[in-house]
């Protein structure tokens, strides 16, 4: 990979984090709600503040996160500040802030979406190259079968029917919550296993609808590939079936996977946010839910922000694996 | 012998099939799409008849007893706030597929006028359209639309803004799709022709190209509803769609914020996650299926 594609590569995601820091500046004052004066009107409405007081209290807020300066002015600061990490203090858990409420939360929704992530793409494509591999086992060749009837159900729909059926039915997992009511988080093995337990059901949920697009994907890419001439030729050399699934067929069809994984980070993050509300596991998911039922803006826009940086830069990462896979691009 | 003396006695012969038996015809060999439009056409029917025979109101809270399981009063239950859910899930499948509809309906619409524009005019104005999608795509569009949404009044949050916010960001994929088929297109014969006999502009865009594309401007409009019933899910489980509407995100929504399955109220989250995953269901299969029919050559090649 040469230096000019490297540049490109960086430009563009530069690009795209300035697009979304534009966007989520712009749009909320474009809006006629002031998020300080709702938050002293709520005040006023179960304290007792007097309505000047009031007024002297918001100008003073204005003044201090810098909202009476020109917008310019307000925007470059603001960049500036998106450079460093810095998205303000939270509203409703105010002496945080809000890249603090953000470091509480990520672990958990990190943890979650590595794994599932991993299992959903390594299940998938090993299932959609079972399933076009003509000397593969009947039986084995149709496991694919149920995954792709399930692809396109929405991950919190898929949640729901988890829930009822093994949850609420079958009452074989936890209903929801990231560990048991009434444990205290420690380094226990004891308490690790209920912190597993309680994972699965949403795992589950976000891992159950997308193993079929990789189904789907792998197995187009595995017809095609049955064809070609080196294929053939490998059969005719001799070489074991397992050395052809594995160094000749598996291998040329993962860099479009790989692309695919990188065009659907997006989708399988929004769909984690969502999934762990549900469930209502602490991650930023539901850190965003609640900033978004207490009105707290500076906390809904930087979660915003971050996982639309966080999901720009995995796909450059990506874009700096491909070498790795293909040969082809490293020499180019 | 001219060409045209062996035509005339042959059609004369063979009677051509009226639309409607073509039509039928067609769906027998398409059954994904058959089937698509089979579970659409219940869920209409579900819904039409539910918005004549059903009173609107008792989808509301305190229109009816509490915490009701499905009975012969109440086929579907009623929830926590005293809503009918059979009135609520009529009222809310109506209101989910309105927002698909118009979301998706203005996302099309603005993809198809800026896709001609980028394929047909080209140089710059192809350049700036088609890296202003490049850049928008990678941005997590439900993000956006939290921000939107968010920063709206809880108040102001009708069903009509929600379609609106959903249509803002649904436009680039459209736009994409038929900025490429138009590029294909614009090179045929059949475009050449009418360029060199001197047909404007506007004239080949209307007459020769777009009627083309009709299949596959089809195929955009039912993905883009498919997307916008989707993001309005996702919004609306959020705890950003319209409250007070029983809209089948908000139901879930709802039900999850007072502990449905903790509390055994099982039929209350069930109820709208079924009627979804039919809507979802349904728009994926009539999308398939006109694929199917926009793109001949991929047909049946598994």
């Amino acid at each position: 990979m040469n230096t000019k594609i490297i540049v490109q590569r960086l430009a563009f995601f530069a690009l795209v984090v300035w697009a979304a820091s534009t966007i989520v500046f712009f749009v909320p004052r474009l809006s006629p709600r002031n998020a300080i004066r709702e938050r002293f009107g709520e005040l006023a409405r179960t304290g007792g503040f007097s309505p000047g007081d009031i007024e002297k209290l918001i100008a003073s807020m204005q003044q201090q996160f810098g909202l009476d300066k020109p917008i310019w002015e307000q925007y470059w600061q603001y960049l500036g500040n998106i450079l460093r990490m810095d998205f303000g203090y939270s509203l409703s858990r105010y002496p945080m802030t809000v890249t603090e409420v953000i470091m509480q939360s990520v672990p958990w929704t990190i943890g979650l979406l590595l794994v599932t992530t991993v299992l959903s793409f390594v299940i998938g494509t090993l299932l959609g190259a079972v399933a076009a591999w003509p000397k593969a086992p009947a039986w084995l060749r149709s496991i694919a079968t149920p995954f792709i009837l399930l692809t396109g159900v929405p991950p919190i729909i898929m949640g729901i029917l988890l829930l009822f059926f093994v949850g609420f039915r079958m009452k074989l997992l936890p209903l929801g919550g990231a560990y048991s009511v009434g444990l205290v988080p420690n380094w226990s093995w004891a308490f690790f296993a209920d912190l597993m337990v309680h994972q699965i059901l949403p795992a589950l949920s976000l891992i159950l609808g997308s193993v079929g697009t990789w189904v789907l994907s792998m197995r187009g890419m595995g017809i095609t590939i049955q064809g070609e001439d080196y294929v053939n030729f490998a059969e005719h050399k001799g070489l074991s079936p397992g050395r052809i699934f594995r160094d000749y067929y598996v291998r040329n069809a993962l860099l479009p996977q790989v692309t695919g994984l990188a065009l659907a980070i997006g989708t399988v993050v929004t769909s984690a946010v969502v999934v762990e509300q549900l469930f209502g596991l602490p991650g930023i998911g539901t850190a965003l839910n609640l900033a978004i039922r207490a009105n707290d803006f500076p906390v809904i826009y930087g979660i915003v922000l971050f996982i639309t940086i966080a999901i720009a830069l995995l796909m450059l990462l990506l874009e700096f694996i491909y070498p790795v896979l293909d040969p082809r691009i490293r020499t180019n | 012998m001219t060409l045209a003396s062996i035509q005339t006695p042959m059609a004369q012969e063979i009677k051509q099939p009226t639309a409607p038996v073509l039509v039928l015809r067609y769906l027998r060999r398409n059954k994904g799409l058959a089937f698509g439009l089979a579970i659409l056409l219940a869920l209409t029917l579900f819904t039409v008849i539910g918005l004549i025979t059903i009173d609107p109101k008792k989808a509301y809270p305190l229109s009816a007893a509490f915490k009701q399981p499905p009975s012969l009063k109440y086929p579907f239950g009623t929830d926590f706030f005293g809503r009918d859910l059979l009135a609520a899930m009529v009222l809310g499948t109506w209101q989910t597929a309105f927002i698909g509809l118009l979301a998706g309906g203005i996302g099309t619409l603005v993809g198809i006028i800026l896709g001609f524009t980028s394929a047909y005019f080209g140089g710059w104005v192809d350049s700036a359209i088609r890296t202003i999608c490049q850049i928008l795509t990678p941005v997590p569009v439900l993000l956006i639309q939290v921000v939107v949404a968010g920063s709206l009044d809880k108040r102001d949050v009708t069903i009509v803004t929600m379609a609106m916010i959903v249509a803002m960001l649904a436009w680039m994929g459209p736009t994409l799709v038929i900025r490429s088929q138009v590029l294909t297109m614009k090179e045929r014969q059949f475009v050449a022709v009418a360029k060199l006999s001197g047909v404007s502009d506007m004239g080949i865009i209307m007459k020769e190209i777009l009627p083309n594309l009709l299949p596959f401007i089809a195929a955009a409009f039912v993905a883009q509803v498919f997307m916008a019933v989707f993001a309005s899910l996702y919004l609306a489980v959020l705890g950003l769609g319209p409250l007070r509407e029983p809209l089948l995100g908000n139901i879930i929504w709802s039900a999850q914020s007072q502990g449905a399955f903790f509390n055994g109220w099982w039929w209350w989250p069930l109820e709208p996650a079924f009627a979804m995953i039919l809507i979802l269901g349904a728009l994926a299969l009539v999308n398939m299926g006109l694929d199917e029919l926009a793109n001949p050559r991929v047909r049946r090649t598994e």
